[in-house]
């Protein structure tokens, strides 16, 4: 059985801060990590390895050079091949030039490899937020799609998903090939070891550029084949003024919140 | 492109075993201002199994006509139905923007329709507008955990796609006996080309959680201590009427459900009265809730950014002060 797992490296959003002075964010200094629910998903496909060890696991970027360290922590912790896909005429593109970029380059590696069962990446990523691109790789692709896994299992040609919903989980099956976006697992990524960095290292990742994917439409790739356009960008404003209760007993500040509620007739 | 023959805007009201799921209702609000300054039509999309009560209920909502879709198929949803429905309906109809409530479901649906109509999709907006100038919609959506707002356009295709929080827009008032047409459009779909099936729905929620609706929210985060300390927030949600949130932090934790979280990766919330307890305020969590008419934080840390977007805020210890609060609530409620 062969699963792709499609990776972001991401600036970790949690360590960003805004400049207080230019409002704008600042990313000197944040570190760079693989997008936490697409190891969510990595983890994933290595628990189906983990029951079916003929399991291979490829590791699929999109980005710079430097997403290459992603693909290598990903090599550790149980992916088997790593592609990097990175062309400069693919810079700027939005979710539909992303995603068909990264159908058309599947489609690439298919051809020297075989079809893959599983195409797995996460709900999302912790930049963009759009939670777009999987979905969009599955239509691309004209494969079955189910987002917001949690966990999967394969039985013979069919594929058991327990996908997140409103009031708790729906069960659900489909059948090879299909493409499954992954949210938050209640277990987490498996940590490297020191043997498995060592072994990662000597992986070579294979890079993949505009021209060598046969038939790629550079029109529909980069800023010009995007039909979003990002217009302008700002930090949210919060200029509330609060007015603190400090420094007094418990029962004084909950009386004075509570009358001060009241007076405002929110209570 | 030619774009004159692209007009309307259409609200897709998602339902689910026949019933509406309640941010299709909301998005016809935003909706209605924003059909009105295009100049053109509000069209509710409604699809499901039996669900001709939610079409006329859009039409009560402020929709000026509405399209139905109904088949044993679409009792639930699946990408594939619904995504096929959808393609007819938009290349029939040539709508100019389409807003879907940004549900799993229809996160799921929108990029299927990106692909197929070959448009933009912007997802979850939580501000709209539009420029009349143009004809483009401007989307507003958090990026970056919500530290950064970004206007999107799309300005060379047609229709415009985005999905939209659920939360963030009030439902409109509705008039009872408001008219509408109501189009019944005859979509299937063979069932063998539907590639998933739904094996069996489990509905772990033993509360009712309702977010996105409630008037009074009342959240813990980390301060709160343990799954234990949640009891105290259950409590104070109890005397107040109040739904119980929570911060990511508690709900990573596993001290409570994942259908509790309030903020960027949780639900968005617009309450009158919200109540944080213990949450240290990220920026995540904070983008959830700055919807909210009155925000009121209970923290022992001063210096905790909950604060700068709360209203009211106690300094203290949550454990003392929590029970003192019940007290007073319980006496104004006398």
């Amino acid at each position: 059985m062969k699963i792709l797992v499609c990776v972001k490296q991401v600036p970790d959003t949690t360590e960003i801060k805004i400049d207080p002075v230019t409002n704008t964010l600042i990313r000197a200094g944040v570190p760079s990590i693989v997008n936490p629910f697409d190891a969510c998903a990595l983890e994933v496909a290595a628990r189906i390895k983990d029951v079916t060890p003929d399991t291979e696991i490829t590791v699929l970027s999109m980005g710079p050079m430097q997403a290459k360290e992603a693909l290598t922590e990903c090599l550790a912790v149980g992916a088997d091949k790593a592609y990097l896909c990175s062309d400069r005429a693919f810079g700027g593109s939005d979710t539909l030039a992303t995603s068909y970029i990264l159908a058309s380059t599947i489609t690439a590696i298919e051809e020297k490899e075989g079809k893959f069962d599983l195409i797995l990446s996460g709900k999302q990523a912790i930049d963009g937020d759009t939670g777009q691109v999987g979905p969009e790789i599955a239509a691309h692709m004209g494969m079955a799609q189910v987002t917001y896994a949690s966990e999967v299992s394969v039985h013979g040609d069919d594929v058991i998903v327990k996908r997140e919903s409103d009031q708790g989980y729906d069960i659900i099956s489909v059948r090879k090939p299909a493409v499954i976006t992954v949210v938050k697992t209640a277990f987490d990524p498996r940590f490297p070891t020191l043997k498995s960095k060592m072994a990662a290292r000597k992986i070579p990742i294979q890079v993949i550029t505009a021209e060598d994917i046969p038939n790629i439409d550079l029109s529909r790739c980069g800023l010009k084949g995007s039909p979003t356009k990002v217009k302008k960008t700002f930090t949210p404003v919060r200029n509330k003024t609060c007015v603190k209760i400090a420094g007094e007993e418990a029962a004084v500040s909950a009386a004075k919140l509570v009358g001060m509620l009241a007076d405002a007739k929110v209570l | 492109m030619q774009f004159g023959e692209y007009k309307n805007l259409w609200v897709f009201v998602e339902t689910e075993e026949n019933k509406a799921k309640s941010v299709g209702y909301e998005l016809l609000s935003p909706g209605r201002a924003l059909a009105d300054k295009m100049g053109g039509k509000l069209v509710a999309v409604v699809i499901g199994g039996h669900v001709k009560d939610v079409a006329e209920k859009t039409i009560e909502f402020g929709a000026d006509e509405v399209i139905l879709v109904e088949g044993e198929e679409y009792f639930n949803y699946s990408t594939d139905a619904y995504g096929h429905a959808m393609k007819t309906l938009v290349e029939k109809y040539k709508p100019s923007t389409i807003l879907i409530g940004a549900t799993n479901n229809g996160r799921d649906l929108g990029p299927k329709m990106a692909c197929d109509l070959n448009t933009g999709l912007t997802a979850d907006c939580t501000m709209l507008d539009y420029d009349a100038e143009t004809g483009n919609m401007i989307w507003t959506r958090p990026a970056f955990g919500g530290n950064l707002m970004a206007m999107i356009l799309c300005p060379d295709n047609r229709p415009q796609l985005g999905t939209v929080r659920p939360g963030i827009f009030k439902k409109p008032e509705p008039v009872t006996g408001r008219v509408g047409a109501m189009i019944c459009e005859d979509i299937h779909i063979a069932p063998e080309n539907i590639r998933t099936k739904l094996l069996d729905r489990i509905k772990e929620v033993a509360e009712a959680v309702n977010l996105e609706e409630a008037e009074i929210i009342v959240s813990g985060g980390r301060g709160v201590g343990s799954p234990e300390g949640f009891e105290m927030i259950r409590k104070l949600a109890g005397v107040l009427n109040a739904t119980v949130g929570a911060s990511r932090a508690v709900v990573d934790a596993g001290w409570i459900p994942h259908a509790h979280q309030v903020g960027q990766t949780g639900k968005t919330v617009s309450p009158k009265l919200y109540i944080a307890c213990g949450i240290s305020g990220a920026i995540q969590h904070a983008a959830g809730i700055t919807g909210s008419d009155c925000i009121v934080a209970i923290n022992k840390d001063e210096e905790a950014p909950i604060f700068d977007v709360a209203d009211y805020g106690i300094v203290g210890d949550l454990f003392t002060v929590i029970p003192e609060l019940i007290k007073e609530i319980q006496k104004l409620n006398a």
